[in-house]
Order: structure tokens, then C-alpha cells, then sequence
């Protein structure tokens, strides 16, 4: 065996902070160095002593490496080491509990800005860009030895009430077929998401599962029944095929969500030479069937259908262009990883000037002919019936809630 | 040590070696220190009538410094296009100091990391004094109390006051020159270190009792064109090298990737519109800087929409500037420094992008300067407090850690100033209370934007309604402060000791504000 053992958190990074402890017999120590030292060194170290109090620490060492995180990425910090260290708290650190205005379950949700959950750098500012929804993830952008740490450090964001007040939130947990994604929830709920993002989600089984974790979490923590939603995404051939029962599995569902990456390589669908059109326009035909499954599925169940990322940042032409493919298809919304892409997906999502007169101009003519007393009328050379001033008044209110 | 508040309310000492300070009275409130006095040290320049050709090639280093006979407690002066790349300044301290030479004072326009060297020598006492902008290494060691005279920081246009009303009586100007001839004329435009325009050396050449010029592109007579006239020149050195060309500019100039900075390049594009600012044959000085290049960049995509053209933008050029001159979006680019090589490029060979000077720019004491006829100047602030007081020097720990550049110039001079900075950075709030330092005062800043909101000057109601009826996120600055506070928390007070380390004048030579020794902990 060689020394003491030194369990690490966090990042000696901008906005984040290199945690470590070094458990010893020796009475507890703490070292802080810091690149903001003048400004908050002294309130690091009331933080810290607080942390160590909080969870009944009276020996080891404790280091800290600043590099001007938050208050509460230092505290998400220092609570992963010592948790990892098998500390447990004890005095019960004062914590307010969780005030979030409750969502609806068919609010907007064009856009879904992707977060990774070990980053505090890209978190802070995140509700700044206009997203309808923020999703923090715990799943692909955070590496298996960072799970613990993330889940922690999202809670923490969660539970602050100054960053994100306006937003959706929602936390893509990791696949509940193994512990971690079960170890999401029992840390998750406490903050109080609004939406639960279920991964690989291959079976209404999956999502009763995640229904009933969810339950449990809300009794023990007094939290209403029912009130944390679930979006499942499907991103396999198996999850694709079972779309509709999975649309329908739970009462918590509200979107229905399509991932193309990994649904791609699941079908083992072979890209096309860099330099064809096919590939140029991204046209992702080979997921166009399960696309279409899942507007079905979502639309049978009255959930909204949400379409996958378009990975490539800087083409947001082709970025446009995938939006308009996916509401064409029915979709309403689209996932996005940066948020330069927002307001592209907005506009093109949010009905245009032209469009929302148009289907002003629809709606007047046929409730004039209603007043006449007359049955289908032209408009523009088509004929307007129930389905399209439906279409119409749908267009009119989405301009409205946009506004 | 005698103290007094200024109008500012900042405690500012009432003489340093022995001469007296003017407290800062008012943004347009002349102290009078730069009028017409006997006593002014400035020299007249003169020289004795020749026929035909004086000789003013020096053939090396040594027989330059012979000549010139650099005494102790001299001042010398240097500019700073060379930027990052400069080999000059620290070339000259070095041989200076090898000369046994002391008590130096150095006076150049800006320094970089590449003059940290330097270090050595203020510790040996070759150097006493920066009367220039301090930036990084050099700036912490000033802090610390460790260069032995008390400095002075002033701005691009107060610089070029205090030398030509006599306030800084440089003995020798050393002006490294990308391409010369033989008789001292030169420019930046050509050779292996062009930066340029050149005109930050402009004062200097004019002003300075010695004038050497330093290139490595010796040309014939006449250089073409002269931005350095060699009628002000006395002695030419030819180098090998003046600079590290890949420092001076960058090949390409990028924007901002982060969404912040985005964000609020956005909101202010957003609000010069809103606010009726872009009008047709409106003008803007925007500088070179993540948030300003990307608000250059939207404000451009408005002015396209709008079909509406802009007569010049001022201040350091860029591609992103010199693409609208040549779309036609821009009537003129008048360039204090190019920073990528497109700028360098088109400042050579278009005549509408103009080579500008300090006096032209900025000179407080000018007929007006360029500055005087911008509609708007989109500029940045280490912290700005409740009364819109800004601070571009010193960090938030006390630290100085930059120049004041062409800021209070361009923030006093342009219709609408809008300061451009994150409400937070790292942990660090950036409105406070009261700033650290003063550098330029709240009575001309008309608008904070951050990407938590837009806060405007009381004084500026006018503005305030329009950018409400545009929908733009208005607050006051004392909740988009505490909105801040509340995520970062209040950071604790620096330490000081009671030394004054540097002064920072405002534009007429009065001081605005004290830099104080940081106590050590």
C-alpha cells in the first residue's frame, strides 16, 4: 500500500475548483489558494469549515485550488470529496428548500439547450440565451469517474434560486439499467426538475420504472405526486419500434424525444462519402422512418415529438434547414449544444410574419362566411375547411405564446 | 503627506516631488495646467541652417548611445505598435544600464508581457518611473511598491497633452520604425515589422529635445509616405531586427465564440438601433476586443437591413472593419493601429482608411479631435460603480494590471458611450459601489450593457425610453448589482498601504484618481 488515499473533485479551472482530501489521524487541515484570494479567500474558507462541520470531519486534509468558482460549485466541490470519503452529513448544512414556478405540461419547448453537468463554467449563464428548456446532463458529457461529482454539482445549480429562474429545467439522467441512472434520481429530485430526460429508452417498462423511482422520491421528500415530468428518448432501433407504448407509459410523459446520433450507430447505418450531397445536406435519411414513428407515437399519446441535435455549430444554414425538415415532419422542437443555435431553431420553429397573417387572413374569411351562413369558402385559391382554420388558429396562438 | 478629495470625492495627494497635483474638477471642467507657462520645460526644437545633407545614420548602437549621452534620471519615450512583438524597449534599458546609466524614467504609449523583462531593471533602480500605461507583471510590481517613484497613468490623448504643453519633457524619443530612409521619414506600412500607422509616435518625434529612429527596412529617400516626418528626426539607426512579426499582428482576426460575450455584443447592436443611433452617415469607435469585434459584426447585419451606412468608424482596425469599408458600409476606417494584416494592408493602400495621431484622435487640447465626432464608442471597464464611475486599471484585488489606452479619450468625446462587459467575471462582480480606481467619471457614461441587463445613466432619460419601448431588458444599476451579488456574493476590500504608487491623470492633467501600494498580507 502506498500513502493515504486522495480523493478528488472538480476542476483547477475558471469558474471551478480542484478539491481534494486526504484522509489522516491528524486533526483537519485546510489549505486554500486562490487566483480571487483578496476578494473571496476568507469567505472559501468559512465555506469550507462550514462543509466540514456539516459533515462531522475532525481529521485529514483538506485542499482547495480556486479559480473563481461560485459559492456553491465550491460547496458541490468539497461535498463530492468528503461523500466519496464516506462522510455522511450529519448537522444538516441549512438549506432552503426549492421554490421553482411549476411548468405546464404543453409549454413551448422549441428549443432544449444541452448543459454538461460538470461544467460549471458553461452552467452559470446558461438561462441567458432563451432556451425553452435547459437540460442538464449527467449522461454523454460527463465521464464514468465523474458521474458522483455532477450529479452533486447539478443538484447544487438546481437548488440555487438566482440562475435559473425562468427556464424549464430538466436533467438527462443515465440509463436506469445499471445503478448510476438510479443514483440521478435519488440526488436529482431534491431540486425539483421539471422534466426527467430518460436515455436509450427502449420499453414502456423504462419509463415505469423512472415513474416509480420518481414516485417514491416525491413522497419521501413532500413533494406533489405526479409533478416531476418525464421525456423519454429514443435512440435505438428497439426503442424505435416501441415508440407507441412508450408514448403512452406514464402519465408524467410530455415529450417524446429522438437522439440520431446514437440511433444511427445503433442501425449500423453507414455514412456517405464526406463529399456527396447526401451527406453535405444531412439529410439523416436513415432515420427518416423512425422520425416519423416517433411524431406518431407522441402525437397518438398527445405529447410533443422533439427532434434530435444538429451537430455541426457552425453551418446554421443547414441547421435551418434541419428545422424546417423536422416541423414538416411534425416535430415541434429541436435539441441544441450550443446556444448560438437557439435563435436559429426559434425563428425557424416560430411561425413567420407572412405565415401569421395568412392564417389571420384564413380564420376572417371563413367565420365571414359562417356570418353568411355559407359552408366552405376559397381563399387564395384554396379551399378553406375546418382542418386548415384549425391549422390557422393553431399558427395565430403560437405567435401569441412567443411573443 | 498632504491629502485632498477631488471633486470625485477620491483622495488624491496635494504634491508629488514636489509638485503640485490639480484635483479633478469636472469631465469638462479645464484645470488650466496645460496653459502657456514660462517656466514650461518644453523645449524649442531648433538646429542650425546647413547647406545640402546632414548625416543622421549612426552606425551602431554604442555610437548612437555616445552620442546621445543619456544622463541619470533621464526620460526616454517609446511607443507601442510594435506590441508583443516590440524588441526595442527592452534593447534600449538594457544598453542603458550596461552604461551604468540610473533613474531612468520611461515614457512609452502602452507595454506588453514582452517588456516583463524590464523587471530586472526597476528592481535595480535603472529605471524609476513609468509615466505610460503599465500593464501585467509590470503593473503588479508597481502595486506592490516597487518601482521607487510615484507614476503616472494617462490616457492616449492626456499623453499627448502633457508632452506638448511640457508635462513630460522627454529627452530622447526612440522610435522603432518598420520602414525609414536615411533622413528619418517612415512609416509602418512595409518591411518585415509593419504594424501600420505609426502615429502613436507622432507627439514624441515632435516634441522630444532627441528624436532616434530605429529600423530594420532602411529605404531610399523618401520614404513613402512619411507618417514620421524626418524634418523632427536627428539620428537613424538600422537594426537587423525591430520586432517579432508574428507578435505585431495576427494573421487573422476571430470572433468570439462564447455565448456571453455574444450576448452582449448582441444587445448592444440591438440597442444603437433601438435607440435611433443608427442613422445614416452615423460614426462609432468599437476597438478590436471579443465583445466589440462580435457588436461591429451585428451592428453591421442591422445596418445592411436598414440599408443605413455609417461615415467612419475610429480607433485599432481590423478585417471585420476594413470587409465594410470595402462593401461600402463604411465611408472611412481613421486607424490608430492595425492589429491583423488586412488592416495593416488597407491602411497602406486605401486612401479612405486614414492614418490617425493621438492630437487628431484624442488631443484634449485639439480644435476637436476625431473623437468628438463619434455619434457612439462601445468601450470596456474592469469594474464600473453605482454612479457609473469606470475603472479600466486596476482588478477588484487592487491590483494594476492595465493602460488606460484611448478609454477616457473616446468615453468623454462620443455622443453615446456604452460601456460592453460581462456582469461577472469568474466570481468577480463587475459593478460595485464604488470602483477601485477612477479613470474615467460617471458624468460620461450613458449606458451599461451586460447580459443581465441594460442599466443607463439617470441622466439619460431620453435613451431610457426608447430602449424600453424596443423591449431591451432595462434596469436600474443598483438591481442589476445586487442581481449579481446574489449569484457571486460580495467580494472583501483590498488592503492598502497609505503610498501612492501611480496617479492617474484625466485628460487636462488633473488626477482623477490614486493608485495605492497594496499592503502585504
Amino acid at each position: 500500500m502506498s500513502g493515504p488515499q486522495v480523493l478528488e473533485a472538480g476542476f483547477a479551472s475558471k469558474s471551478d475548483c480542484l478539491v481534494r482530501y486526504a484522509a489522516s489521524e491528524d486533526a483537519v487541515s485546510m489549505a486554500v489558494q486562490s487566483s480571487v484570494q483578496t476578494l473571496f479567500g476568507e469567505a472559501i474558507r468559512r465555506s469550507a469549515l462550514e462543509m466540514l462541520d456539516s459533515y462531522g470531519v475532525a481529521t485529514g486534509r483538506l485542499d482547495i485550488e480556486d479559480d473563481g468558482a461560485l459559492d456553491l460549485v465550491i460547496r458541490a466541490r468539497i461535498e463530492a470529496v468528503l461523500r466519496k470519503a464516506g462522510f455522511a452529513l450529519q448537522t444538516g448544512e441549512r438549506r432552503a428548500a426549492v421554490r421553482r414556478p411549476p411548468t405546464s405540461r404543453d409549454r413551448t419547448r422549441h428549443t432544449r439547450l444541452y448543459v454538461p453537468g460538470d461544467q460549471p463554467h458553461f452552467a452559470l449563464n446558461a438561462e441567458l440565451f432563451g432556451a425553452d428548456m435547459l437540460v442538464f446532463d449527467l449522461e454523454d458529457s460527463v465521464a464514468g469517474e465523474r458521474k458522483f461529482e455532477a450529479r452533486i454539482l447539478v443538484r447544487r445549480l438546481l437548488e440555487n434560486e438566482f440562475l435559473f429562474e425562468k427556464s424549464e429545467v430538466a436533467v438527462r439522467i443515465n440509463v436506469l439499467r445499471d445503478e448510476c441512472g438510479k443514483e440521478d434520481i435519488d440526488e436529482i429530485v431534491a431540486a425539483r426538475p421539471h422534466v426527467i430526460l430518460l436515455p436509450k429508452c427502449e420499453s414502456c417498462s423504462d419509463v415505469k420504472i423512472l415513474n416509480r423511482l420518481l414516485s417514491l422520491q416525491e413522497k419521501e421528500r413532500g413533494i406533489e405526486g405526479g409533478s416531476i415530468y418525464i421525456a423519454p428518448i429514443i435512440e435505438t432501433a428497439k426503442g424505435a419500434l416501441a415508440a407507441t407504448a412508450i408514448a403512452r407509459a406514464s402519465d408524467r410523459n410530455v415529450a417524446l424525444c429522438f437522439g440520431y446520433e446514437d440511433f444511427s450507430r445503433d442501425i449500423r447505418a453507414r455514412p456517405a462519402p464526406e463529399t456527396s450531397a447526401v451527406q453535405k445536406k444531412n439529410t439523416q435519411t436513415d432515420a427518416l422512418l423512425a422520425r416519423e414513428m416517433i411524431v406518431l407515437a407522441a402525437r397518438s399519446a398527445g405529447i410533443q415529438p422533439l427532434d434530435s441535435v444538429f451537430s455541426d455549430i457552425e453551418d446554421t444554414g443547414g441547421l435551418t434547414e434541419s428545422c424546417y425538415q423536422a416541423r414538416a415532419l411534425g416535430f415541434e422542437g429541436k435539441a441544441v449544444i450550443h446556444p448560438a443555435q437557439i435563435e436559429h431553431v426559434r425563428r425557424a420553429f416560430s411561425p413567420s410574419r407572412e405565415e401569421v397573417e395568412r392564417a389571420k387572413a384564413i380564420v376572417a374569411a371563413y367565420e365571414e362566411s359562417l356570418k353568411e351562413g355559407g359552408g366552405a369558402v376559397a381563399f387564395d385559391g384554396q379551399m378553406i375547411d375546418v382542418p386548415l382554420v384549425d391549422k390557422a388558429k393553431r399558427v395565430i396562438e403560437e405567435s401569441g405564446r412567443g411573443a | 503627506m498632504e491629502w485632498m478629495d477631488n471633486a470625485l470625492g477620491r483622495k488624491i495627494p496635494a504634491e508629488i516631488e514636489g509638485k503640485t497635483c490639480v484635483p479633478f474638477q469636472g469631465a469638462f471642467i479645464d484645470s488650466g495646467k496645460g496653459a502657456p507657462d514660462a517656466a514650461s520645460p518644453a523645449r524649442t526644437r531648433r538646429a542650425i541652417p546647413l547647406r545640402q545633407k546632414p548625416d543622421k545614420r549612426v552606425a551602431g548602437w554604442d555610437a548612437l548611445f555616445d552620442r546621445l549621452d543619456i544622463r541619470d534620471g533621464a526620460k526616454i519615450s517609446f511607443h507601442h505598435h510594435l506590441r508583443n512583438g516590440d524588441r526595442i524597449v527592452n534593447e534600449v534599458v538594457a544598453r542603458l544600464a550596461v552604461r551604468g546609466v540610473r533613474d531612468l524614467t520611461i515614457v512609452p504609449t502602452a507595454l506588453f508581457p514582452v517588456h516583463d523583462a524590464l523587471l530586472p531593471y526597476i528592481r535595480e533602480g535603472v529605471i524609476t518611473k513609468i509615466d505610460g500605461s503599465m500593464n501585467g507583471a509590470i503593473g503588479a510590481a508597481c502595486s506592490r511598491g516597487e518601482i521607487r517613484r510615484t507614476c503616472v497613468l494617462r490616457s492616449h490623448g492626456g499623453r499627448q497633452r502633457a508632452i506638448q504643453e511640457g508635462d513630460i519633457p522627454i529627452d530622447v524619443a526612440f522610435i522603432a520604425a518598420p520602414t525609414a530612409d536615411p533622413y528619418g521619414n517612415a512609416n509602418g506600412f512595409f518591411g518585415p515589422s509593419a504594424c501600420g500607422p505609426l502615429g502613436y509616435a507622432k507627439p514624441d518625434s515632435e516634441h522630444a529635445g532627441t528624436v532616434v529612429l530605429i529600423t530594420d527596412n532602411l529605404v531610399p529617400y523618401p520614404c513613402a509616405p512619411w507618417s514620421i516626418q524626418g524634418a523632427n528626426v536627428d539620428y537613424v539607426l538600422e537594426v537587423e531586427s525591430i520586432g517579432d512579426s508574428s507578435k505585431i499582428v495576427s494573421g487573422t482576426t476571430r470572433i468570439t465564440r462564447s455565448p456571453t460575450q455574444l450576448r452582449i455584443a448582441q444587445l448592444a447592436a440591438r440597442f444603437i438601433e433601438a435607440t435611433g443611433l443608427m442613422t445614416d452617415g452615423f460614426s462609432f469607435q468599437a476597438g478590436a476586443g471579443g465583445i466589440s469585434l462580435a457588436a461591429t459584426v451585428f451592428l453591421a447585419e442591422r445596418m445592411r437591413k436598414a440599408g443605413v451606412k455609417a461615415s467612419f468608424a475610429h480607433g485599432g482596425a481590423t478585417k471585420v472593419l476594413v470587409d465594410l469599408l470595402e462593401e461600402g458600409l463604411l465611408g472611412s476606417i481613421v486607424d490608430l493601429q492595425s492589429f491583423d494584416l488586412d488592416a495593416v494592408q488597407s491602411c497602406a493602400r486605401n486612401a479612405r482608411h486614414i492614418e490617425s495621431d493621438p492630437y487628431a484622435s484624442y488631443g484634449p487640447h485639439s480644435r476637436g479631435c476625431v473623437a468628438n465626432m463619434l455619434d457612439v464608442a462601445l468601450m470596456g471597464a474592469t469594474e464600473i460603480d453605482i454612479d457609473f464611475n469606470v475603472n479600466v486599471v486596476t482588478h477588484s484585488d487592487g491590483t494594476l494590471l492595465h493602460g488606460i489606452g484611448g478609454h477616457s479619450d473616446a468615453c468623454s468625446s462620443a455622443g453615446c458611450t456604452i460601456i460592453t462587459v460581462p456582469s461577472f467575471r469568474k466570481r468577480i462582480p463587475i459593478i460595485r459601489e464604488k470602483v477601485t480606481t477612477v479613470t474615467c467619471p460617471g458624468e460620461v457614461i450613458d449606458v451599461l450593457i451586460t447580459e443581465r441587463g441594460v442599466a443607463i445613466n439617470p441622466k439619460r432619460e431620453d435613451l431610457l425610453w426608447k430602449a424600453k419601448k424596443a423591449g431591451l431588458p432595462c434596469k436600474e444599476i443598483l438591481q442589476l448589482m445586487g442581481e449579481v451579488q446574489a449569484i457571486t456574493g460580495v467580494p472583501a476590500a483590498p488592503r492598502f498601504t497609505d503610498r501612492p504608487v501611480a496617479l492617474i491623470e484625466w485628460r487636462d492633467g488633473s488626477v482623477i484618481d490614486t493608485v495605492w501600494q497594496l499592503a502585504t498580507e
